[in-house]
């Protein structure tokens, strides 16, 4: 039976997201817009363990919960980040990462 | 007789000791340290002697031992570098004269070097050059010779430097060291030759005359003579740098810059007469293989004598007079060795030099001993600062007197001796050189008289402060000097040392004897009566009378003008110049290329490395999906 | 028939909001607005799961993302008063190769998609996965199940948690 919507196409989706994070990443000059960027390539990368896991191991269940397991990472992650961010601003009071030169003052 | 290499290690030690701890040492603490090490290597230098010279003879021949033998490197089955010790009639000899000139030299500086900045550095160079100079004459081999060589060279480098704040004791010392060292090159060079064709650098099979040994060097010629002459020249250019013959000479008298007992020991007893040792221990070589060489050192020296002479007739630094006087002696220390054979009476001159070694070593170490206690009561070198110091200076005065009684060859000094067997071997070899040799000894008798009377007689130079005689740690020395030379004469010296180890009688020719005496007598009478009450207008007139000739004495012949223009003029410009200009840019220029390739090639890299994240993550990228596309397309 | 053309409409509806704000999030200069793009694009990757049928990753999505993350930078963005990212140069080498690196990447991986024979796939377990499994799956420590990067999770929160009040709280 042929799925109603092909794997591919949710793939595709996942790596314009991707990529989209990866544009971010390079040039975005912002620590939080960097880090808004690191959240989409995360969240392309969970979509593609779901649909792998979905289409071509559906007896098994490893796929979900990686994606599982990588947004409670990655909420890990950016509650760090954020404090960081914040502590940067503390200090400098400013986020912008041509700023950030010093790792200490 | 092991316990012979004490001699060596103990002021080795001395130096070690004062050189490395010396700071922590009080001064005076630091030279009577060294003295007492120095007093028991002198000791040791004493029992070694008397014990081989009691040993009892071989086939009437004075066996040479070897105590101490290891070796050090072998390059092949025959060539090997040895370090040793090697008892013979010379080098015990040579023992005895250094130990005892150093011990005095150690003595006297505890007085007169009192109070110098220094005086730890002072003592450990002093022992540094004991054991070289040791270490030089007890050398098994020419390799180990020219080892002890060189370091009795870098030695005499730190003590000609020891004012190292003065500029004219910084450029003598190096002055001195690049003309031995010059001199040392060809020495090696004629080592490397010798080595080559013989395969040894043992002196006992060197000096063993056995033919076979030197067949393939001296089948080959170069240039029109045979190589092992080439080498056998070569050899004795290297002692004519460090005996300072014509033209090496150069150094020596810039080299009075060191202090006194320096000059003393280094400059007059020890390290110049290396040269006369290393000739005469290869005596056998140049006899029975290259005459011609031996005869060619004959003239050189007797030459060097001559200049040395009659420069020192009108130098006005009394130190200066004591150099040139020096040179003269090796001179005629050298000129004997060249006229010398090897057997029965031939064999005079090679006695006669090692006589004249011992006694020369002596009075001559006196004289310089008795200029530094001049010295340091007048704080000048001039003879003009002095004159009338015979009341002052009593002991001095006395001792002074004699080591110029001995130089002049008076009896019973031991000069006397030592130069009329000299004058006897020459005029033997040739009646013409011995007439010459004659007259450079009456040339001798007139300057040291000279310099006597100017500096004890005559008119009293004005002194700030009163002159006074110097301290007993320096009249002794003094006194214990002229005490050998005046009975060294005595000794019956032909029964230790001979050029081929069997015992010879000396016997005076009583012609040549009192020849050389009554024209000594005379040329002391004409000094007298020139410079006695240092009034006579007599000097000035025959200045006037020898002109240019004079001037060009006293200025030494232009010989250090000469050298300066060769340096100078010719090498520096012909040679150092386009060498330099190759290496700046050329060399340089090749290095300072790659240099500045890198370091633009490095520009052109280096905006990849920002220490930005984001650049890094962009090359990642960019370098995944090259690979990606590498592998999917490629 | 027409169950699947209004599945796959509202497919193409996702596909779409995920592609058009997760450029504008990267592209937008106000930060806020980039979040609440970001939002969106969580949103509809939630829907994606739900249209697989994980519908309780999804929920999970919803939960974490949108509640907690979403939040989280929306705060921050107020906190340090940078809504408006420094205005750069608009075709800078960086940009440019950024492009260049963005466009390439899409194009090899929709080629490498498209061409690509994936191994037989049987679409006959879409079913929803029982709650009761995931359960067992997630608290289980028999093979192939994950008590314990479940509790190592937990702790790396509570690392978090205390890390990030370390860091961000005020010094004296």
């Amino acid at each position: 039976m042929e799925p109603i919507i092909s794997m591919e196409y949710y793939l595709i989706v996942s790596s314009i997201m991707f990529f989209a994070g990866i544009y971010g990443f390079i040039t975005r000059r912002n620590l939080i817009a960097i880090l808004i960027s690191i959240e989409l390539v995360l969240t392309s990368t969970d979509i593609n363990f779901a649909v792998f896991n979905r289409f071509l191991f559906p007896h098994q269940l490893e796929g979900m919960f990686f994606s599982l397991f990588s947004i409670g990472v990655s909420a890990a992650e950016t509650a760090v980040a954020i404090a960081i961010i914040i502590n940067i601003y503390r200090n400098i009071k400013n986020v912008e990462v041509r700023n950030i030169k010093k790792l200490k003052d | 007789m092991e316990y012979s290499i004490l001699i060596l290690i103990l002021p080795l030690l001395g130096f070690l000791t004062l050189g490395l701890a010396g700071t922590r040492l009080k001064g005076k603490t630091a030279g009577y340290v060294g003295t007492a090490l120095l007093a028991l290597a002198a000791l040791t230098a004493y029992c070694t002697a008397a014990q081989y010279f009691n040993l009892p003879r071989i086939d009437g021949i004075r066996p040479s031992l070897r105590p101490f033998n290891w070796e050090w490197m072998r390059f092949t089955e025959h060539l090997h570098i040895d370090l040793g010790i090697l008892l013979d009639p010379i080098s015990v000899m040579m023992l005895v004269v250094i130990t005892t000139v150093s011990l005095m030299v150690h003595i006297y500086s505890l007085g007169y070097m009192e109070g110098e900045r220094g005086f730890q550095r002072y003592y450990a160079f002093l022992g540094l050059f004991t054991f070289s100079m040791s270490g030089l004459v007890v050398a098994t081999n020419i390799f180990q010779m020219y080892i002890f060589w060189e370091l009795v060279g870098v030695s005499s480098y730190l003590l000609i430097g020891f004012y190292y704040t003065k500029p004219e004791a910084v450029a003598a010392s190096k002055k001195a060291f690049i003309v031995t060292r010059f001199a040392d090159l060809f020495f090696l060079i004629g080592i490397l030759l010798v080595s080559y064709f013989t395969r040894t650098f043992d002196f006992g099979l060197l000096c063993s005359g056995d033919s076979a040994l030197f067949a393939s060097a001296m089948g080959k010629t170069f240039m029109g003579a045979a190589v092992l002459s080439w080498a056998t020249a070569l050899i004795f250019i290297g002692a004519a740098g460090k005996s300072a013959m014509f033209p090496l000479h150069i150094w020596l008298p810039d080299a009075m810059e060191g202090p006194t007992p320096v000059s003393a020991l280094i400059h007059a007893a020890t390290m110049v007469v290396a040269g006369v040792f290393l000739v005469a221990r290869l005596f056998p070589v140049y006899y029975f293989f290259t005459p011609e060489v031996l005869h060619g050192i004959a003239y050189i020296a007797a030459f060097t004598a001559l200049y040395a002479a009659i420069v020192a007739c009108v130098q006005t630094d009394i130190k200066r007079v004591l150099a040139f006087s020096t040179i003269s002696q090796i001179g005629f220390m050298l000129v004997a060795l060249g006229v010398s054979g090897m057997n029965g009476h031939e064999g005079t001159g090679y006695m006669a030099a090692m006589f004249h070694l011992f006694t020369h070593a002596m009075f001559k170490a006196l004289l310089f001993l008795g200029a530094g206690a001049i010295i340091h009561t007048v704080h000048s070198n001039e003879m003009s600062r002095m004159g009338g110091l015979r009341k002052a200076m009593p002991l001095t005065h006395i001792t002074f007197l004699a080591a110029c009684l001995a130089l002049a060859g008076i009896p019973p000094f031991s000069g006397f001796f030592s130069k009329d067997e000299i004058l006897s071997a020459v005029f033997a070899f040739s009646p013409w050189m011995g007439a010459g040799m004659t007259f450079i000894a009456a040339l001798t008798a007139f300057y040291m008289f000279r310099l006597y009377y100017n500096i004890f007689w005559g008119k009293p130079a004005e002194h700030e402060h009163p002159l006074h005689e110097a301290p007993a740690s320096m009249t002794s020395p003094l006194l214990f000097l002229a005490l050998i030379s005046l009975v060294a004469g005595f000794l019956p010296f032909g029964k230790f040392v001979s050029s081929n180890g069997l015992e010879y009688i000396i016997h005076l020719d009583v012609r040549i004897a009192v020849g050389s005496v009554v024209i000594a007598i005379a040329a002391i009478f004409a000094a007298r009566s020139l410079y006695r009450n240092g009034t006579s207008a007599v000097p000035d007139k025959m200045a006037g009378f020898f002109g240019v000739f004079h001037k060009a004495a006293k200025n030494r012949f232009y010989i250090d003008e000469i050298y300066q223009f060769i340096t100078h003029k010719i090498i520096f410009r012909c040679i150092s110049r386009p060498l330099a200009w190759f290496d700046r840019h050329i060399i340089d220029g090749f290095l300072n290329g790659l240099a500045c390739i890198t370091g633009k090639g490095s520009l052109a890299f280096r905006w990849m490395q920002t220490g930005n994240l984001q650049s890094y993550a962009l090359l990642m990228i960019g370098g995944c999906l090259l690979l990606l596309f590498w592998v999917l397309f490629l | 028939m027409q169950d699947v053309l209004i599945l796959r409409i509202v497919f193409g509806f996702l596909a779409a909001i995920i592609a058009v704000f997760s450029v504008m999030a990267v592209t937008s200069r106000r930060i806020l607005r980039a979040a609440t793009y970001l939002l969106f694009v969580l949103f509809a990757t939630s829907g994606l799961y739900f249209f697989l049928n994980y519908s309780f990753l999804g929920a999970v999505q919803l939960l974490v993302y949108a509640g907690g993350i979403i939040i989280l930078y929306v705060f921050s963005i107020l906190l340090t008063n940078t809504d408006q990212e420094s205005r750069a140069p608009i075709f800078s080498l960086r940009r440019w190769l950024a492009m260049l690196a963005t466009f390439g990447g899409i194009a090899l991986m929709i080629y490498l998609l498209l061409t690509n024979t994936w191994p037989e796939a049987t679409m006959d377990t879409s079913a929803e996965v029982n709650m009761r499994v995931i359960g067992h799956t997630l608290m289980g420590s028999e093979k192939g199940q994950y008590v314990l990067p479940f509790e190592v999770m937990s702790v790396l929160l509570l690392a978090c948690m205390v890390g990030g009040l370390l860091i961000a709280r005020k010094r004296s």
